[in-house]
C-alpha cells in the first residue's frame, strides 16, 4: 500500500468532482446538523425532565370545613383519618420516598410568603386553605398507585399530581423532537442517495483508470480505496461544519440567548455536545462510507 | 501453461455459443497466433484466460490452476502473472510514458524504489528511451502500443495476452511490434495473440490456432494464415 499514491489519487478525485464534492459536503452538513439538533433537543428534554421530575410531588389535600367534595361530606378531616393516611403512606415505601405534612397554619404561612406584596394575601383566611400531605415518589411515573389508594377516601378532598401538567408539556416537546428526527432521517436518506449517485459518476468518469487497474491485477481494495476515502473526506468535512453549527447553537443560542430569559429551568450542558459531536462524525463517515462501498461493489467489479 | 478442456461459452443474450467445445493446450514458452474472422470467438478465448469471463461448460486451466475454482479475491493476484495488450492501447492520456508504466506497479503496491529502477529498464527493452516524458497524444500509434507492451511486461509476467495488438497500426509499424513480441517470447514469456493480419502470421511461422464460429477448425505448428493444404 503506497500512502502517497493513494493520497494523490484522492486529492485528484476530489478536485475533479469539485461541484459534486461540494454538494455532498453541504448535504452531509445539513442532514447531520439536523440530526445533531434533534439529539440536542432530546438531551435538553431529558435535562428538563430530570430537573422538574425531581421537584414534582403528589399532593393529597385533606378536607377542611368548607370543602364540598363528596368524600368531604363528613366535614373536616379527623385526627384518626389523618393518622390512617400517614400510616398507609408509610406502608407504600420505598415507592413513597418522603412524606411531608403541611398543616393549615403552614399552608397559610407559605401562601403569605408567596404572595407577600399582593392584595390576595390579605383576603385569604387560614381556614380557607386545605392541609395536605406532600409526597415525593422514588419513581414519579407510578403516580397511579398513590392516586388509587387515596383519591375518594373519606377525609381526602383531592389527590393532585404536578407531573401530569409537566407531561403535557413534555409530550409537546417529544412531538417536536420526533419531527426534527424524522426530517433529519429524511435528509440523511437524501444524503445517501446523493453519495450513491456521486460515486456512480466518479466510477464512470474514472472507468479508464479502474479498467487498467483491474487489468494489471490491482486488488479491489486498492481500486475502491480512493473512492471510499473521497466519500469519507467529504462526509467528515460536512460533519465538521455541522458540529461547528451545533457548538454555536449551544454556546450562543442556548447559553446567551435562551437561558437568560428562562431562568426557572435548567439547560442542556456541554457534556451533551461532547457525546453528540462524535456521534455525528461517526454517523456521517459510516453512512457515506457504506453508501460508497455498496455502490462501488456494483460498479467496480473484478 | 494453458489448457482448455471442452470449453463452451454462451453469452446470456446470445443464441449461438461464442466458443463451442474448444479443447486446446498451450505449453510454456510458446508463441501462439489465434486467427479467424471477426466474431469467431478470439476475444472470448482470451477473456476466458484472463478470467474476465467464465466458461458455460468445461474448464480453463492457467498455470496449473482451474480458473473456475479461483475465488474472487484471488483474481487480482492471478492477473499480476499475466500481461495484457489491446488493439486500443488503453493508456491514460494525462500521464506520461513513465507514469503510465509506473501506474501498473503503483496500483499493486510496489515500492517507489523498485518502480524507479524497473520502469526505465522496461522502456529500454521496448525501445522508448528518450520518450519517457511524452504523453500518449505526443506519440505515434506504434509508440503508444510499445508503452502498453512495456506496461504489460514491466512485472515480468509468465504469460502475455495480446488481442489484435496490430489492429490499429500500419503494416510497417506492425512489423516492429511483432519483432518486440518475438523478443519478449525469446526472453521466456509465453505469448498468445489474436490477429487478422495474414502477412504477420505467414511471416512468423509460429503455431496457429484457428477459430470459426466458435469452433476450433485448425491447430497447426509453424502455420500460415490461410488454410493449410
Ligand atoms: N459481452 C458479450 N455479450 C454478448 N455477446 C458477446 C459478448 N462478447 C462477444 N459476444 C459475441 O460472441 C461472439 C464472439 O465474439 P468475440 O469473442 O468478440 O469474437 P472476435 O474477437 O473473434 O471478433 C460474437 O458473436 C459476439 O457477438
Ligand atoms: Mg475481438
Amino acid at each position: 500500500m503506497r500512502a502517497t499514491f493513494v493520497a494523490s489519487e484522492v486529492g485528484h478525485g476530489l478536485r475533479r468532482n469539485l461541484t459534486m464534492t461540494l454538494a455532498v459536503v453541504i448535504t452531509v452538513a445539513v442532514s447531520l446538523g439536523l440530526f445533531g439538533g434533534a439529539l440536542l433537543l432530546r438531551a435538553q428534554v431529558s435535562t428538563m425532565k430530570d430537573f422538574w421530575y425531581d421537584k414534582v410531588e403528589v399532593s393529597i389535600f385533606l378536607c377542611s370545613r368548607g370543602s364540598d367534595a363528596a368524600s368531604c361530606s363528613g366535614g373536616a378531616v379527623t385526627q384518626a383519618q389523618r393518622d390512617q393516611i400517614r400510616t398507609d403512606l408509610e406502608s407504600l415505601k420505598p415507592l413513597v420516598d418522603t412524606i411531608f405534612y403541611e398543616s393549615q397554619a403552614d399552608a397559610y404561612k407559605h401562601f403569605q410568603e408567596q404572595f407577600a406584596n399582593s392584595p390576595i394575601a390579605d383576603n385569604v383566611r387560614e381556614s380557607a386553605l386545605p392541609e395536605s400531605f406532600r409526597v415525593k415518589l422514588s419513581d414519579p411515573t407510578k403516580y397511579e398507585v398513590v392516586a388509587s389508594a387515596f383519591a375518594g377516601r373519606p377525609g381526602v378532598e383531592q389527590v393532585n399530581d404536578q407531573r401530569q401538567i409537566l407531561d403535557k408539556f413534555f409530550r409537546l416537546l417529544g412531538g417536536l423532537q420526533a419531527i426534527a428526527l424524522a426530517i433529519a432521517v429524511l435528509m440523511l436518506i437524501v444524503t445517501v442517495l446523493l453519495i450513491v449517485n456521486t460515486m456512480r459518476v466518479a466510477a464512470f468518469s474514472r472507468r479508464r483508470e479502474t479498467s487498467i487497474m483491474r487489468l494489471v491485477g490491482a486488488s479491489n481494495f486498492y481500486i475502491q480505496l480512493p473512492f471510499l476515502l473521497e466519500a469519507a473526506f467529504a462526509a467528515a468535512a460536512g460533519a465538521i461544519l455541522a458540529i461547528f453549527a451545533l457548538v454555536l447553537t449551544k454556546g450562543i443560542l442556548v447559553d446567551q440567548v435562551i437561558a437568560p430569559s428562562f431562568q426557572f429551568t435548567s439547560f442542556v450542558g456541554w457534556d451533551a455536545v461532547f457525546w453528540i459531536a462524535p456521534v455525528m462524525l461517526i454517523t456521517g463517515i459510516l453512512l457515506a462510507g457504506s453508501a460508497a462501498f455498496f455502490t462501488l461493489r456494483k460498479y467496480l467489479r473484478v | 501453461m494453458i489448457l482448455f478442456d471442452h470449453v463452451t461459452k454462451l453469452y446470456p443474450s446470445q443464441q449461438r455459443p461464442a466458443l463451442d467445445e474448444v479443447s486446446v493446450e498451450i505449453e510454456k514458452g510458446e508463441f501462439v497466433f489465434l486467427v479467424g474472422p471477426s466474431g469467431s470467438g478470439k476475444s472470448t478465448f482470451l477473456r476466458l484466460i484472463l478470467r474476465e469471463e467464465r466458461p458455460t461448460q468445461g474448464s480453463v486451466w492457467v498455470a496449473g490452476k482451474e480458473l473456475g475454482h479461483l475465488s474472487n479475491w484471488k483474481i487480482p493476484y492471478f492477473r499480476r502473472q499475466i500481461g495484457t495488450v489491446f488493439q486500443d492501447f488503453r493508456l491514460l492520456p494525462n500521464k506520461t510514458v513513465t507514469e503510465n508504466v509506473a501506474f501498473a506497479l503503483e496500483v499493486i503496491g510496489k515500492p517507489k524504489a523498485h518502480i524507479n529502477k524497473v520502469v526505465p529498464e522496461v522502456l529500454e527493452v521496448v525501445g522508448l528511451e528518450g520518450k519517457e516524458n511524452r504523453r500518449p497524444d505526443e506519440l505515434s500509434g506504434g509508440e503508444q502500443q510499445r508503452v502498453a507492451i512495456a506496461r504489460a511486461f514491466v512485472n515480468r509476467p509468465m504469460l502475455l495476452i495480446a488481442d489484435e495488438p496490430t489492429g490499429n497500426l500500419d503494416p510497417g509499424t506492425s512489423v516492429g511490434i511483432m519483432q518486440l513480441l518475438d523478443r519478449l517470447n525469446r526472453l521466456g514469456t509465453t505469448v498468445v495473440m489474436s490477429t487478422h493480419d495474414s502477412a504477420i502470421v505467414d511471416q512468423m511461422r509460429r503455431r496457429v490456432i484457428e477459430l470459426e464460429g466458435g469452433h476450433l477448425v485448425r491447430d497447426q505448428s509453424r502455420g500460415v494464415y490461410g488454410y493449410a493444404q
